[in-house]
């Protein structure tokens, strides 16, 4: 874990430590005509005054001490320190995951389990079409499709997002709905699994034949057998997220994280990039982890053993 | 001893029916690649070179059509897949208006003017939407299952080292893998091309680091079950190479969830791509290409009388990705069925 994540920060430190990405902040600090105009003087001279004639490691040490205080370098476009920057647009994201999160658990178990109760039922047809469908979707064509209908043509609510006077709830609404298409379906459908395997155990039909309402038997037994591995897959939707969010927040012009990783990466903001790039690798492996120890928490099997 | 005992019959019977189909694939692949990556290779005869592959198209659907006959939903996919792969062979071919002339802006669909017609409207800067919405089949095709293919290739080959000769390599593969995939898989081709610089092999490659992983450990695990079987067993003894025994064995007797993953992958991978042409980084305008004639009307046309110009690339991209998603679907039916 912790090893895996030094080498993924000292792949990132070697990666933007290239000629390549350092001229391109020599350019931006020095203030030229782009990098093809940066005369090898200079950019010597930057060097050496940046310190970054240092050896590698001492420097790649150095740098995780700066990170470890918070200190992410400075953003050149919006002439602000990344870390505050990043904060900024982190909580941004952070609130249109909270309400993701708050709508996509309960509505994707639901399907799942509903689906799962009897495999090859009519619920379950048309709960797992639909979700091969919703999940055929891409998220652009979604978003697209979504604006049209939603706010082209009801004018039911805004096409943007971009929150121009102060917070909005109904220009949340577009990008959440716009994520939930396609994950509801991928949830519901993995949940859907898990409830057919286990409608199919040996302990179900020991309930049955016992003589419990079949309400019971699916509220008390199935039901929470088959959400453990539905719940650490929420877990790993947080990489997911980190992923899919930048076409939704560029395509509906939400300030938040994945429009700062997209506009650090057009327009050169190289320490931006460096940190988004670290703080998104990081999260993803930390959700991993906390899948894992929720998968340990609730598996009583594995919770005997220890 | 099943397996082996199947493989022998398959290759006694001279071509099977799978490997037919297999080459024919690769021959329309090949003709679409020519065309795309060589524009003017064959003079006045270059809009003429697919045709062929159009015969191996319809051929390709028909044995297709009765391998999987049992399942309605992957005759569903395949004719979806289909229809864009005929497009795309065709398009050169048909007589539309040329796709990268602009004649008269926003014109609404079915409108005409100097003698064409505009089934589906112009955009904004006056070109015809149907044509380009065709055309952008093309690109979205060849480079979707070129990288596609070459993330096949590299997750196999690595896949079965790690899974087939274990120790260094299972270490070695398996951390890189772990590492590639702590990145979000956005983040990681935004990354790449930034760094890579922007250019359709660049795009390959990205798309190449980004899935590979995934189908590395697939492959891996795939091969750990498989390597203890009898079969493999029976061609060690025969002193056979551990290469023979990886591709000419091991490989025939995991295709099936291989080709279910590879299904929903090439689905991955065009999105990835035409999101990527979306955000403007990797192929670039002016060509037509879905992601790019989303981009280009989401920022100037996102008016109700309009909306013509973003509801049909939208509906393109939708279209070929379920088709390769219900394909999918179809295939996992019919094995639990087996």
């Amino acid at each position: 874990m912790a090893l895996l994540m030094a080498t993924v920060s000292l792949l990132l430190f070697a990666i933007f430590d290239s000629d390549q990405f350092r001229k391109q902040i020599a350019v931006a600090e020095l203030g030229g005509f782009g990098v093809a105009a940066l005369s090898e003087a200079d950019y010597t001279d930057w060097i050496a005054k940046r310190g970054l004639d240092a050896p590698f490691l001492e420097r790649y040490v150095s740098w995780v001490g700066q990170v470890f205080q918070g200190n992410l370098g400075h953003s050149l476009e919006y002439n602000m320190p990344v870390s505050s920057l990043l904060a900024d647009r982190l909580t941004s994201t952070g609130i249109l995951a909270f309400f993701f999160f708050l709508a996509m658990v309960p509505i994707a178990f639901t399907l799942g389990i509903v689906a799962g109760i009897k495999e090859g039922g009519l619920l379950d047809r048309i709960i797992s079409i639909g979700s091969v469908v919703s999940t055929s979707i891409p998220q652009i064509a979604t978003a697209v499709l979504l604006t049209v209908f939603l706010s082209l043509g009801l004018g039911w609510l805004p096409s943007k997002s971009a929150m121009v006077a102060g917070f909005s709830m109904k220009e949340l609404v577009l990008p959440i709905l716009t994520l939930l298409i396609y994950d509801v379906g991928y949830v519901a459908r993995m949940t859907r699994a898990s409830m057919i395997e286990v409608m199919s155990s040996n302990y179900i039909r020991t309930a049955t034949l016992k003589g419990l309402s079949s309400a019971k038997v699916i509220l008390r037994h199935a039901v929470r057998n088959a959400l453990i591995v539905p719940v650490t897959l929420v877990f790993l939707q947080l990489n997911w997220l980190l992923s899919h969010i930048v076409v939704v927040e560029v395509f509906f012009q939400y300030n938040g994280f994945g429009q700062m990783l997209y506009n650090a990466a057009m327009y050169g903001d190289i320490e931006v990039l460096q940190a988004a790039a670290l703080t998104a690798s990081m999260v993803a492996v930390v959700s991993q982890l906390l899948s894992d120890i929720a998968y340990a928490l609730l598996n009583p099997r594995l919770r005997e053993v220890k | 001893m099943s397996h082996s005992i199947s493989l022998q019959k398959t290759r006694g019977a001279g071509l099977s029916r799978l490997q037919l189909v297999l080459g024919l694939m690769g021959f329309i692949w090949l003709s679409l690649c020519v065309y795309v990556i060589f524009p003017d290779a064959f003079g006045a005869y270059q809009s003429y070179i697919t045709l062929p592959a159009a015969a191996a198209v319809v051929a390709v659907y028909v044995l297709m059509f009765q391998m999987w006959r049992g399942s309605r939903i992957a005759i569903v996919g395949l004719s979806l897949v289909s229809f864009w792969i005929m497009v795309s062979v065709l398009v050169p071919a048909l007589p539309l208006i040329d796709p990268n002339k602009p004649i008269a802006p926003f014109l609404s669909p079915g409108s005409s003017k100097d003698g064409l017609t505009f089934w589906l409207g112009t955009d904004m800067r006056g070109r015809d939407i149907l044509s380009r919405a065709l055309w952008g089949s093309q690109r979205i095709l060849v480079w979707g299952i070129t990288s596609t293919a070459s993330a096949y290739f590299v997750g196999i080959s690595l896949g079965l080292m790690a899974g087939y000769l274990r120790g260094w390599w299972d270490e070695v593969f398996s951390y890189l893998t772990n590492v590639l995939l702590s990145f979000p898989v956005m983040v990681l081709l935004i990354l790449m091309l930034n760094y890579l610089g922007q250019s359709p092999f660049n795009v390959i490659l990205a798309i190449t680091c980004s899935s590979a992983p995934s189908i590395m450990r697939i492959v891996r695990g795939l091969a750990l079950q498989e390597r203890s079987r009898d079969y493999v067993h029976a061609a060690q003894v025969r002193g056979e190479s551990a290469l023979w025994i990886m591709v000419m064995e091991i490989v025939p007797n995991i295709r099936g969830p291989l080709i279910v993953d590879a299904c929903l992958r090439l689905g991955y991978t065009t999105v990835a791509i035409t999101t990527l042409t979306f955000l403007g980084l990797g192929l670039q305008p002016p060509d037509p290409d879905w992601g790019l004639m989303i981009r280009e009307a989401t920022s100037s046309a996102m008016v109700w009388k309009f909306a013509y110009m973003l509801i049909i690339p939208s509906l393109s991209i939708t279209t070929l990705i379920l088709g390769f998603n219900l394909i999918a679907d179809g295939l996992r039916e019919l094995s639990l069925r087996d």
